[in-house]
């Protein structure tokens, strides 16, 4: 059975200035699925990721979510950017996870779970509490609920923030090179919670370097070279037939293990 | 200093004077209490306003505090005094210093904020947005708490600084602790004994501010990165 199309994005370009960091993106999504965007940096994947819940605004082409277009509607021929209120609504939809963790500083972890559900879900405090208790739980964090951020280790900030984008029951995560700002021995315990997520039937669009990871995880792997897609298929096609010279000879950058 | 109560020393003098004093130090904390709250609000709508306004009020805003940091509180006050009443509007000389005072300090209020706000770091923002907050909640839950452990102490430093403007109220009539002093100092001429008085009681009300800032830095002192 193939499951449904969650997210398609149908020639999506953004350029910053004269600078064209996206030209003309297709990619689907599709319910329940890993997709991993992997290249070079300065290939687009980032920007692409953030474009997806308009903390980049695309200049051109629809990014639809289930079937919606995100960020911007067509009226009378013109292209609109929608209201502030009604991009805010979509993002509620989609989760996302940074590099940088940016947990709340200013509140607990328990705190930082339970913002969204009680301002944008309308969830009671108890209600939330419970909420953000099951999925520090999760996160296997649930004794620091009442810590804040910097007395956590950068692994456990990153568990936070995988809790309380969770914990909006999102349509589709995104996850932004969640590992790179971590020290090595921290790496694990992140991909375990993403792998175990994957495992859980989340849909999950995924910029990494971690190749093994997704390898191993992804349903589908996009490569990303100049601003387009220069190969997509499972990871086996990808990894195991590499069709360009530039996908060769990243994968080779990657000690060989491809 | 002679310290005996006996008409003529210092302390019988001071006691003499003490309701008009205690009146004279009650309006200068009224006024500067008046103002700084005054200054908090309306220097936090204009701060927000130069960080993330639609670009013509932000110009506006931007002319604002750079005009009133621009020109001396004394020439405001005299300006909201007399100044008005040329226009037929007659403002109690206790107001027109407190308006006064609250434009000026609203401008440092407003800068304070902008910057506190926008050095907290990106990604805080994009956080916010991530998990669907509009922007007023963006603002309310997640930047101004944060905004406001950084700009405390100059936030305090303003407080400060009114403080110490109420003085130039007495240019306009207004007997706040200095006009005070100086009616007091006309009718027993102990003019440095009561002039070291008003300095210490100046002191006072400041070292209290800006204990009470201390103890909100601490309060605060949570927000780390």
């Amino acid at each position: 059975m193939v499951e449904q199309v969650l997210l398609r994005a149908i020639g999506v370009r953004k350029s910053f200035g004269a600078l064209e960091v996206l030209k003309g993106i297709d990619l689907e999504v599709r319910q329940g699925q890993v997709v991993s965007l992997i290249g070079a940096s300065g290939s687009g994947k980032t920007t692409f990721l953030r474009c997806v819940n308009m903390l980049e605004e695309h200049d051109a082409g629809d990014i639809l979510l289930d079937g919606d277009p995100i960020g911007y509607r067509v009226e009378g021929g013109k292209r609109r950017r929608m209201s502030e209120t009604a991009v805010s609504a979509q993002r509620a939809r989609i989760g996302m996870v940074f590099q940088q963790f940016n947990l709340f500083p200013h509140l607990t972890a328990e705190e930082n779970v339970m913002l969204g559900l009680t301002k944008v879900l309308g969830k009671t405090k108890a209600e939330a509490r419970d909420i953000a208790g099951h999925w520090l739980g999760k996160v296997g964090l649930e004794a620091r609920r009442g810590h804040y951020p910097y007395q956590l280790s950068g692994g456990q900030q990153q568990r936070v923030a995988m809790a309380r984008a969770v914990a909006m029951e999102p349509r589709l995560l995104l996850f932004d090179e969640v590992t790179s700002a971590l020290d090595p021995e921290l790496v694990a315990e992140v991909l375990q919670v993403m792998k175990a997520l994957a495992e859980s039937g989340m849909t999950m669009l995924v910029v990494s370097h971690e190749m093994l990871f997704v390898r191993d995880v992804s349903h589908h792997v996009v490569f990303m070279d100049q601003g387009k897609v220069a190969q997509a298929g499972s990871p086996a096609e990808v990894f195991g037939n590499p069709e360009s010279e530039r996908l060769r000879s990243f994968l080779g950058r990657f000690h060989g293990f491809f | 200093m002679d310290f005996s109560m006996t008409p003529g020393t210092f302390l019988f003098e001071a006691w003499q004077a003490r309701f008009s004093l205690l009146n004279g130090l009650s309006v200068t904390i009224g006024s500067s209490a008046i103002t700084i709250v005054l200054a908090t609000l309306l220097g936090i709508l204009v701060g927000i306003t130069l960080a993330y306004g639609w670009w013509p009020l932000r110009l506006l805003a931007r002319l604002y505090v750079d005009f009133m940091r621009g020109i001396p509180v004394l020439v405001l006050i005299l300006f909201t005094y007399y100044g008005l009443a040329l226009f037929g509007i007659n403002v109690p000389a206790f107001w027109a210093g407190v308006i006064a005072l609250s434009a000026f300090a609203t401008a440092h209020v407003a800068e304070n904020l902008r910057g506190a706000v926008q050095s907290v770091p990106a990604g805080q923002m994009e956080a916010a947005k991530s998990i669907g907050l509009r922007f007023d909640q963006r603002l309310r839950y997640v930047i101004i708490p944060q905004a406001f452990r950084r700009m405390l102490p100059p936030w305090v430093n303003t407080g400060l600084e009114v403080v110490k403007g109420t003085t130039l109220l007495s240019v306009i009539g207004v007997v706040e602790l200095l006009l005070a002093s100086q009616q007091v100092m006309a009718r027993n001429y102990l003019i440095i004994d009561f002039y070291l008085l008003a300095g210490a009681m100046y002191l006072a009300v400041n070292f209290a501010l800006a204990q009470l800032g201390g103890m909100l830095e601490r309060r605060f002192s949570y927000l780390r990165y």
